[in-house]
């Protein structure tokens, strides 16, 4: 924004003339503050602070309201505005483009809030009156030390980063790519596909997850504006929104990319079987050479340098002698790149709660307990035992499966939430029991949560086909029998808390639904990138329901379950949010940072460097040759902690300057009304 | 209205998560005492104890400071250093021969708004408890503006 007029320059002692506008917010504020009075006081108590007039009207937000700042401020001549009212959550943009309307710079315009922190919560009307004018009588100095702010703007790189090849970090890859515009995927695994790619059928269609999802996972890889980057972590990321500069650790394959062919041979040959642990759950065998499953994007193998023989006894290599196009490379090291882009998105996704913590459900210490990966890959037609369902023996067919909810997640030990997929997924496997085993199938829930569309009408289905429900917490699952019926059986031990009982109920198979976690690393990548986590462990929202993408850090988005718990639909949902919020800032080619920055005033900087180690962002650098420090505006968030720290005064915060912050002070004890008037 | 000393006391809190926790104790008409008053900073880091030390001098009874919960700062760890500083502050008021529970830190989220609610009402009961400060009045300064004398009338008008 230009200087609009005369009145946007700082002034000195004398020349404020300042507006208070009070909101009645219909009863809002109103019904409890005596909006007349207040007004009345503030024209006359805070003549001498530079306060020309004072108002109060029904609702200041409406356009008449605005109207009336506007002509005020071209008809007095007003250079600082105060507006009585809501939070400046809410309606600080509002009163700030009328004022602009008007050609008084935005940041001259201040808000108080009497409706949040005076009208809501305060019921004597005396007190909150009272309160309502120290709080004018604050905002009123404060205002007057406010300078016009001008917005900084900068470009807006249009290549798109994605962390994550889940379906959310798929679909936000797909919509922006499709939109014409370049997007690099990084994966860290070999392929891209995420959980889902390991699930058999998906809640409550019942559809395949390999089938809607591996066309998904085709285009991503075919795509011409997107870059694969599998087996591949994100480093470092410097920069700020438009144009963050990415260092991405591309770790070495021992395959040629450009050579490989996919044809799967390597593997053929390889003669060393390892447990796969991360797509089989640790139920089947992979080569050292490999791919993670059949569709896996990118089709290309990759060498497991930990187990391969070659590595671990320097011979082998038969790999490399059967490859028919020599792709095979012994000694391929760790690719370093760089590049350039101006929004990021994170799917990071999310990790399956650790059953074994949940010790007495027996997980890894009884064989046939079983955790829900486990049954998702049991399940799924390419999967170790082809889809046939039966005991850790390999063939025996369980006769009565009991399937417990909530393991890890609404358990005051482990994780609060609730972990919103566990009663479908329960619910899906109650079903597929029933179809592949004809078992009796009990489902252990505290409570049944099958809100969304069509999730309770699967429910009913699943009631209507048999499945037993028994409500309360499993207290224990254990192999030792107390009668002979329950002898060579998993018993659970349950409070029937619809009946009132304690039982025991002998089963052959006992599916654990565990909940879903954070990533192990979610705190690193939430420092990685500059945004922070709740205190679960899950990337913080910047609104909770209002802006459910995007995070406190301009410029990076969140997609998926690194958000928090969440089914495949709200994920999809959430990828293509994600995926709309970043098209829509390359489309606006330039963004305007809030103009609240920190600045180092050369002279008064005696170089201690004390604030130099307090920057989160990396704003501060220090010259060795001038022995200053100096603050990069473009960097700087504005939290102000480097002003706060520095003794020599000589780092300013625009918006919140220590002058501003002082006279608040002095304006909230109300020191002002006995003062002697600005002087001209 | 009974004769019960009431407190004035100025509250600090970030931009991100305390103030979001007074605008959610505000939409959910959780009530609390009138006593406090609200600054506005961007972050509990951008707290300078200079601010705290100026309060009380010039007339209030206690300094609550509010942030985000460590962890969850949108500044990543700058709450961090607010913490660090409420511990010298602390201290600093020890060493002047105050009583250094006139300051409290309290950490809420944005979703907690009752806390936030009950945080003040606590406070307000706390420092009523240890009755008013007067610092300029009891360190005979003149030259901080003397905080009781000509803002006594305005304060007083504030019951509980």
């Amino acid at each position: 924004m230009t200087e609009k007029n005369d009145v946007n320059t700082t002034l000195t002692g004398g020349q404020e003339k300042i507006g208070v506008y009070i909101c009645h917010c219909g009863t809002n504020i109103a019904g409890v503050v005596d909006v007349a009075q207040v007004a009345a006081w503030a024209a006359d108590k805070l003549k001498h602070r530079g306060v020309v007039i004072a108002r109060d009207y029904k609702f200041m937000c409406s356009s008449l309201g605005q109207e009336l700042i506007e002509k005020d401020i071209k008809e007095l001549g007003l250079n600082r505005v105060i507006v009585a009212a809501c939070s400046p959550h809410l309606h600080e943009k509002t009163f700030r483009t009328a004022c602009s309307n008007a050609g008084l710079n935005p940041y001259l315009c201040e808000m108080v809030s009497i409706r949040e922190q005076v009208s809501w919560v305060h019921t004597d009307k005396v007190a909150a009156t009272a309160k309502a004018k120290a709080m004018i009588s604050g905002g009123v100095e404060r205002v007057r030390h406010q300078v016009p702010l001008e917005a900084m703007t900068v470009p807006i790189h249009p290549d798109t980063m994605i962390v994550g090849g889940g379906i959310a970090g798929i679909q936000s890859a797909l919509e922006i790519a499709d939109a014409g515009h370049h997007v690099y995927m990084i994966e860290r695994e070999p392929s891209i596909g995420g959980h889902m790619a390991q699930f058999d059928k998906t809640f409550p269609t019942l559809d395949c997850a390999a089938c809607i999802l591996t066309p998904k996972m085709v285009s991503v890889g075919t795509h011409p504006h997107i870059t694969l980057l599998t087996f591949s972590e994100v480093e470092k990321v410097e920069g700020y929104v438009g144009s963050f500069t990415v260092t991405v650790r591309k770790k070495a394959r021992k395959i040629k990319e450009d050579l490989c062919t996919g044809c799967g041979i390597c593997q053929e040959k390889c003669p060393k079987k390892v447990i796969d642990d991360v797509y089989e759950a640790g139920l089947g065998y992979r080569k050292a050479v490999y791919t993670p499953f059949p569709q896996a994007v990118p089709n290309f193998p990759v060498m497991d340098v930990e187990n391969c023989t070659y590595y671990e006894k320097g011979t082998c290599k038969a790999c490399e002698k059967f490859c028919p196009t020599e792709a095979i490379d012994f000694n391929q090291q760790d690719e370093i790149l760089t590049f350039q882009v101006g929004n990021i998105v994170l799917a990071t996704g999310y990790d399956l709660f650790d059953a074994r913590r949940v010790t007495n459900y027996g997980y890894a210490r009884l064989p046939n307990v079983f955790t829900s990966l486990e049954i998702e890959r049991l399940s799924n037609a390419a999967g170790p035992t082809n889809g046939e369902i039966v005991l850790r023996d390999g063939k025996t067919q369980p006769k009565a499966v009991g399937i417990i909810h909530c393991v890890g997640s609404r358990d005051r030990n482990f994780n609060n939430y609730c972990s919103v997929i566990c009663c479908m997924q329960s619910l899906k496997f109650a079903h597929l029991m029933h179809e592949r085993t004809g078992a009796t199938v009990y489902n252990f829930y505290i409570d049944m949560r099958t809100p969304y569309k069509d999730y309770d009408e699967f429910y009913q289905r699943v009631l209507e086909e048999g499945t037993l429900f028994v409500r309360g917490k499993v207290a224990e699952v254990t192999d030792v029998p107390r009668i002979p019926a329950e002898k060579g059986k998993l018993i659970i031990q349950v409070e029937d808390t619809l009946i009132g009982k304690q039982r025991r109920i002998p089963v052959d198979m006992v599916i654990l639904s565990s909940g879903l976690e954070p990533r192990k690393d979610s705190y690193e990548t939430a420092k990685k990138f500059g945004i922070s986590c709740s205190a679960n462990g899950w990337f913080t929202e910047k609104h909770p329901k209002l802006d459910p993408v995007a995070t406190m850090t301009e410029g990076i988005y969140i997609a998926g379950c690194a958000q928090g718990p969440k089914d495949i639909p709200t994920s999809v949902a959430q990828g293509a949010a994600a995926a709309a919020r970043v098209l829509g800032k390359i489309e606006q080619k330039e963004v305007a940072l809030e103009p609240v920055r920190a600045s180092v005033i050369e002279e008064r900087c005696s170089g201690c460097r004390i604030c130099n180690g307090l920057c989160p962002f990396n704003a501060i650098s220090f010259h060795e040759d001038r022995m200053v420090t100096e603050i990069n505006p473009a960097l700087c968030q504005g939290c102000g902690t480097c002003v706060a720290a520095c003794p020599a005064g000589a780092i300013t915060g625009t918006g919140f300057t220590n002058d501003q912050i002082m006279a608040q002070i002095e304006g909230l004890l109300l020191l002002n009304i006995g003062q002697e008037p600005v002087a001209a | 209205m009974t004769d019960q000393f009431e407190p004035t006391i100025i509250g600090f809190t970030c931009n991100w998560c305390s103030y979001r926790a007074a605008d959610l104790a505000g939409t959910a008409r959780i009530k609390y005492p009138p006593n406090v008053r609200l600054i506005r900073l961007m972050c509990s880091g951008r707290l300078d104890p200079t601010f705290v030390f100026k309060a009380l001098a010039s007339g209030a009874d206690g300094v609550m400071i509010t942030g985000c919960h460590p962890g969850e700062c949108h500044y990543i760890e700058q709450n961090y250093k607010a913490l660090r500083r409420f511990h010298l502050m602390r201290r600093t008021l020890q060493g002047f021969g105050l009583e250094p529970t006139r300051v409290r830190l309290v950490w809420a989220s944005a979703a907690e708004g009752a806390k936030f609610a009950s945080e003040v009402a606590s406070f307000v009961e706390e420092i009523r408890s240890l009755g008013p400060l007067h610092w300029g009045k009891n360190n005979g300064k003149d030259d901080v503006q003397s905080p009781t004398q000509q803002s006594k009338p305005e304060i007083a008008e504030v019951p509980a």
